[in-house]
């Protein structure tokens, strides 16, 4: 019992770094828009806190500069991708590519700083007492807590209000949402944006909480992870919450597995996490087989309001 | 006059390329017509600046490995006024072979700092027999290659009798990148080291499979926190483990690099490797034209390996003893290696008085006694 607690402890401090940036990415595509430049962009908010961090010492300033910056590579992405209509694939790549060379660049001077930041954790006494999920609930730090409500809201936004009826339409058919006057440019810049935004988060909480110091190219691969866990979560807030959580704790389990001495070679538990998203996509793909595609059906294409299909 | 130049042009132009075709006879799709003129000049050229060039397998900004090669190369360059070619970032592979090739062409001495790199030197070193070739931690040489490494196992031994001392429920955990010699061997004299000073302290080894990737080392550390060790030892290049320990108030140790300022209070020692002195001493000999190939292992007695100064919370009596230790290691009186030494069965793997050879411990596969996890076949 008590490994247990351990182990989805770890699980949710392991995928709450990838729960943001998988928020990010399904805002983003919802609307249409494919966003390939996570990796850059978690690593761009990533170095922007550190040094703000260093140079302001103050939480709240860094978390600001963090999500402004990762919201400048957004709207880059966006003004390509919708503005001037270019590919969203190559866009999203030179993003990412951009955004690793530039955080190396601004990262140079501040390589091997330790931050001494301390992120506040919330306590919740009376939770204590109740077992089992007190123990994994009742200390957990601020920015779990954001990412969680931050899951649950987008949620309510897409699936119980109009605006998330009128950005589900402009994903799915913009030039049907033009005709019902939904401007398409304005809602896929801002969830574009917006989605990057948390993208940021994410570098954010991977620098402040995980591991306090800026080392180039720390991210190792999160962010493609994360675009992986979008289609995972088929496009549901919710449903990205558990996946982060289950990722993050195969991540977990692998070194548990390790320390039972069971005998099952290290490398292949460095591969479960990717073998069991397969599978899980194999299975939500048959079960799913006769229902509509979650994916926004115009995902991927630009939008050209007088152009003929 | 402009007929007489086209035609000395003309001529010149031939008779490069009729040396072009004689050198790259044996190679047809090789081209070098700045090498065919070099080789032409048979007057043998005295070296005043060397030129210098270093490749990286990562970032001198990863805060490890490629941050101490690169704190070598500042040295050199400081010693000699010069300023050394570095190319980041160089994967293992045909990559590497093209890359250490360019160099190759404009450059005296080629330092190739990674194990991967070894094969790729040894082809391109075929081809310029009068660069020198230093490949660190490899075990093929030729004429104009040598090797280098530390005893890594020296400092490995001496972290470990810190550990053993400061341990108070016996339980040590760490986290070690690949299940590789270099790696199983430094987990075995630091388990030896900590058994030197306390018998009954078990050593849990986790595999993070990762060089660097800060995350899933803090993800290896926690599993081990989780089970209940008290002192952390890490063989990655990040401070991301020792991070983990510190938040719950458990003693951490690195690897390669001075960690003590990412968590000053939890902090107690680790090996580091110092390559700048040796780096100066191998141009020195090239420009001094006395440059020998040979496989270098040098350690704590050559300054190539040591520990790093202890963390502000040690006490006074534990750095006492590593240090006498350490002297110990440094006069030759005290062997890492030396039997009695059991395997994780039980079973006698160096008799008593014996010593494991040099190449024995450099191709090390299993673990000591003491030593709770499993190497991967």
């Amino acid at each position: 019992m008590d490994l247990f607690i351990l182990l989805i402890t770890a699980a949710i401090s392991s995928g709450t770094p990838l729960l943001f940036a998988v928020l990010g990415g399904i805002i983003s595509e919802k609307a249409g828009v494919i966003n390939l430049g996570t990796e850059g962009i978690m690593l761009i908010g990533a170095v922007i806190s550190c040094i703000v961090f260093i140079q302001t010492g103050n939480l709240f300033v860094t978390l600001v500069a963090a999500v402004f910056a990762a919201a400048g590579l957004g709207f880059i992405h966006a003004f390509l991708c919708i503005s001037l209509r270019s590919n969203q694939i190559v866009s999203g790549l030179a993003i990412t590519l951009f955004g690793t060379g530039l955080s190396a660049y601004l990262g140079k001077a501040i390589a091997g700083t330790a931050l001494a930041v301390s992120v506040p954790k919330i306590k919740l006494p009376w939770l204590e007492s109740v077992p089992f999920i007190g123990r994994i609930f009742s200390n957990l730090d601020l920015f779990i807590w954001v990412s969680v409500a931050l899951a649950v809201l987008l949620y309510l936004y897409m699936y119980k209000t109009s605006l998330g009826l009128h950005l589900k339409a402009v994903g799915d058919s913009p030039s049907t949402s033009d005709v019902m006057g939904i401007s398409v440019a304005g809602y896929r810049y801002f969830h574009v944006i917006a989605g990057s935004m948390l993208m940021g988060l994410a570098g954010f909480y991977l620098i402040m909480v995980y591991s306090p110091n800026w080392i180039e190219g720390m991210t190792a691969g999160r962010g493609w992870i994360a675009i992986a866990l979008i289609i995972f979560a088929r496009w549901n807030p919710l449903y990205a919450l558990l996946c982060a959580y289950f990722f993050g704790g195969l991540d977990a389990l692998g070194f548990r597995i390790q320390l039972f001495d069971i005998g099952i070679p290290s490398y292949f538990l460095k591969m479960l996490p990717y073998v069991s998203t397969i599978l899980v996509l194999m299975f939500i793909g048959w079960k799913n087989r006769h229902n509509p595609p979650a994916e926004p059906t115009s995902l991927g294409i630009p939008y050209f309001r007088e152009q003929r299909f | 006059m402009k007929k007489l130049l086209g035609l000395f042009l003309l001529i010149m132009m031939f008779s490069i390329l009729a040396a072009c075709s004689q050198e790259s006879a044996s190679d047809p799709v090789k081209e070098e017509p700045a090498k065919a003129v070099d080789s032409e000049s048979t007057e043998p050229k005295k070296i005043v600046k060397p030129r210098v060039a270093f490749v990286y397998i990562g970032v001198p900004g990863d805060g490890g490995w490629t941050f101490e090669h690169d704190k070598g190369r500042e040295m050199v360059d400081e010693t000699f006024s010069i300023e050394s070619t570095t190319v980041e970032n160089v994967p293992e592979g045909p990559d590497a072979e093209r890359v250490i090739e360019e160099l190759a062409q404009n450059h005296d001495i080629i330092f190739t700092t990674s194990f991967g790199y070894m094969d790729p030197t040894v082809n391109v070193a075929k081809k310029y027999p009068d660069v020198v070739f230093m490949h660190a931690t490899g075990y093929k040489t030729a004429e104009n290659i040598g090797t280098y490494q530390g005893k890594g196992y020296e400092p490995g031994y001496l972290a470990g009798v810190a550990a053993g001392k400061l341990t108070k429920n016996n339980k040590i955990g760490y986290v070690g990148a690949f299940p590789i010699p270099e790696v199983i061997y430094t987990i075995n004299a630091f388990t030896l080291g900590a058994q030197s000073v306390n018998p009954n302290i078990e050593v849990s080894v986790v595999w993070s499979n990762t060089w660097f990737d800060p995350a899933t080392e803090r993800q290896a550390a926690i599993s081990l926190l989780d089970e209940g060790v008290d002192l952390l030892a890490n063989y990655q290049d990040s401070p991301a483990g020792i991070q983990a320990a510190a938040e719950r108030g458990v003693w951490g140790m690195g690897n390669d690099s001075d960690m003590g300022h990412y968590v000053p209070e939890t902090y107690v020692t680790n090996p580091v490797l110092n390559w700048g002195p040796y780096y100066v001493e191998v141009v020195q000999s090239v420009v001094d034209e006395t440059w020998k190939s040979g496989a270098a292992l040098n350690g704590l007695k050559e300054g190539m390996v040591d520990i790093a100064p202890f963390g502000k919370n040690v006490p006074q009596d534990v750095q006492d003893l590593v240090n006498a230790k350490k002297q110990e290691l440094i006069d030759g009186t005290l062997n890492v290696f030396t039997g009695p030494i059991k395997d994780q069965t039980g079973e006698i793997k160096v008799a008593d008085g014996e010593t494991v050879s040099v190449e024995d411990i450099l191709g090390m596969n299993w673990f000591v006694e003491g030593v709770k996890g499993t190497i991967p076949k």
